[in-house]
């Protein structure tokens, strides 16, 4: 069979073009990809560089400036003074206060996170994959405020939680941890002890869901190979499963505790009358009108982020990723 | 003498899917053993039997006389070469190789001096530093390997462990395994779907087919005596050929192999058939003809450099009556 004949007389062209702009326009994105590249980010980065940075450093030059205590007006000057008032007893307390309750959300995230991301990265399959997603997100669809004031009358004297540890006999220690110094309070909804419920129930999902994706990525041979070489469960969660999940735990933790470190809403509706940094900002920079002190109290959550996640780096938690 | 695995009518059921069906075993102490078979026949599903990441969900395991249903992985003197390797991505060499050590206590020292010396078995001394991300695939292999060897197992199990390599490395470690095992005298039970390295390596051999053993025997025994038309096909492509074709051809009425080695073409006298030829590929040292004859496709080895003929002829085939081997299943 010689070759002539196998090609019929109106052959396609061998390279055929794409006529009009449209094609013209697909064939130097092509050639040029990163001219396609360029085009896509730009929106973006304008976003982010203008508005998103922009404001950033505008709230940071703020905080250098100071405020004149008799007329309540700003003084333009470059001072080092509000960041010296951060540190008056009341302010600082406010600063430990906050810090304290977002190491204690996150470490009780991590703890209640990771069975279930486990679960969900190892075991379940299909529908019950489905369900876990749809359980996880189900709580991000409804309004914020919504679960912060249901939780608000779940937690309250005459609400459910007090009425259950009542039939089970269990009041008694509701009430003996509720006479705790600093954790406790009248009720549960004014208690710190409530707001870290709270909190740690809103922020949750942004936990496991990291935590899940990294125990994803872990091969199940690694498992059976630490098995198989003689590890119990518990010497393969410490050596294998934990250092692996780790870049996971670590990025949930910086959802949860810089989450926690800003929050304002929270503690206004659930806790006790004691502010946390978010809410020193709204009122330095509102009822106060102390807007450099309001933007030295914004920088504090950012520095101990940074130090945060130099200190993660240092551990190696992104030395998986 | 107690046997280093011996499985009792042993199944495991996933569902309805019978990965292993009633399995009767015994592995000597000592011994290569090959488990070969086509994927999903339930040689590896034993071997993880034998690891103890699967229960049985009939019969009994017993190794080294000990029974092992319910026993952990953690708690049976086996070890494992995976084959993807599973070396811990986190750890360097040196600490996935003296893992076993570590999670029994070991002191540091103590196990990195026989990390150390397991690396040096495997021919990779000086590699303890590095990640598992940094070596080829057959040092990744030898890690692997190693970080079996240094728990001092009584039983190894290799479940397709040089199915990742080329095949000069292959060849290679095909080998060096045969001689680690003689010099060590550790029972082997290597998992492999490829026949050639199962006759090549192993003192015995177990044909697994949809979960059932076919047949357990030396290399040569699998080779020349198939006692089944899966065995003859899956253990060197041997020619099946059935009753009727055996019946004319000065054997009994019942299937036959007949190795391609063993026909010889174009020449005329002993038993023989004629035939049309259907297609030749060359295979470096020998040339592989494909023959029809009498409906039956059949295929033969020939040397290279002897003359073939072409597409389409005629030719005929013959072989020695004693070639014939015929098969117990009817």
């Amino acid at each position: 069979m010689s070759a002539s004949a196998v090609i019929p007389a109106h052959a396609p062209a061998i390279l055929p073009s794409r006529g009009g702009i449209a094609g013209a326009l697909s064939d130097t994105f092509w050639r040029r990809p990163k001219v396609l590249l360029f085009l896509m980010l730009l929106p973006p980065l304008l976003w982010l560089g203008i508005v998103y940075l922009g404001s950033l450093f505008a709230l940071l030059l703020q905080s250098f400036f100071s405020i004149d205590e008799f007329s309540g007006l700003i003084n333009r000057q470059f001072t080092l003074k509000t960041y010296g008032d951060l540190f008056q007893a009341a302010n600082l307390d406010i600063i430990i206060r906050t810090v304290v309750m977002a190491a204690s959300v996150t470490l009780a995230s991590a703890v209640v996170a990771f069975p279930i991301a486990y679960y969900a990265a190892r075991f379940a399959r299909g529908k019950w994959k489905a369900l876990f997603y749809l359980g996880i997100m189900l709580p991000l669809w409804s309004s914020y405020l919504v679960k912060i004031y249901a939780w608000k009358l779940i937690l309250a004297k005459e609400g459910i939680l007090t009425w259950f540890l009542d039939k089970l006999h269990l009041g008694w220690l509701l009430d003996a941890w509720l006479s705790l110094p600093y954790v406790g309070g009248n009720s549960l909804s004014v208690s710190f002890t409530g707001t870290f419920i709270v909190f740690v129930y809103v922020w949750l999902p942004y936990m496991i869901l990291p935590i899940q994706a990294a125990l994803e990525r872990v091969p199940g041979n690694l498992v059976e190979a630490s098995s198989d070489l003689g590890a119990s469960p518990g010497q393969t969660f410490r050596n294998v499963l934990f250092p692996l999940a780790l870049p996971g735990i670590v990025a949930g933790s910086i959802f949860t505790f810089s989450l926690t470190l800003g929050d304002y809403i929270i503690p206004q509706i659930i806790g006790t009358s004691r502010l946390f940094i978010g809410q020193a900002v709204y009122a330095q920079q509102g009822t106060a009108g102390n807007i450099p002190l309001a933007a030295a109290f914004t920088v504090v959550p950012v520095v101990i982020m940074g130090f945060y996640l130099w200190g993660a780096k240092r551990m190696g938690a992104f030395d998986a990723l | 003498m107690t046997s280093a695995v011996s499985f009792e009518n042993v199944s495991r059921h996933f569902g309805a899917v019978r990965a292993v069906d009633a399995v009767d075993l015994d592995i000597r102490p000592g011994e290569f053993f090959a488990m070969l078979g086509p994927s999903g026949s339930g040689k590896t599903t034993c071997l993880r039997l034998i690891a103890g990441f699967e229960q049985p969900t009939g019969g009994s395991i017993s190794i080294f006389g000990e029974r092992a249903e319910g026993v952990p992985p953690y708690r049976r003197n086996v070890n494992t070469v995976f084959q993807d390797y599973a070396l811990f991505p986190h750890l360097n060499v040196l600490d996935n190789v003296a893992y076993g050590l570590m999670v029994k206590g070991v002191s540091r020292a103590e196990r990195g001096r026989q990390a150390e010396e397991a690396l040096k078995l495997v021919q990779l001394p000086g590699y303890g530093a590095r990640k598992p991300g940094q070596l080829s695939g057959g040092q990744r292999q030898r890690v692997a390997l190693a970080r079996a060897l240094v728990n001092k197992p009584r039983v190894l199990l290799l479940d397709e462990p040089l199915g990742a390599l080329d095949l000069k490395l292959r060849e290679n470690m095909q080998e060096e395994l045969k001689l680690l095992q003689r010099a060590l005298g550790i029972t082997f039970v290597f998992v492999t779907h490829d026949q050639g390295e199962a006759l090549s390596m192993a003192d015995r051999v177990a044909v697994f087919n949809d979960g059932r053993i076919m047949q357990v025997g030396a290399p040569q025994d699998i080779y020349e005596r198939p006692q089944s038309r899966f065995v003859a096909d899956f253990v060197g492509s041997s020619n099946v050929l059935p009753p009727e074709f055996v019946a004319r051809h000065g054997g009994a009425r019942r299937w036959a192999s007949l190795r391609p080695e063993k026909i010889r073409l174009g020449e005329a006298n002993g038993a023989g058939v004629s035939g049309t030829v259907r297609a030749r590929s060359f295979l470096g040292a020998t040339n592989r003809v494909t023959v029809e004859a009498e409906g039956v496709r059949l295929h033969a080895v020939v040397p290279a450099g002897l003359p073939l003929p072409d597409d389409g002829a005629e030719t005929r085939l013959s072989w020695s009556p004693a070639d014939l081997h015929l098969m117990e299943e009817a």
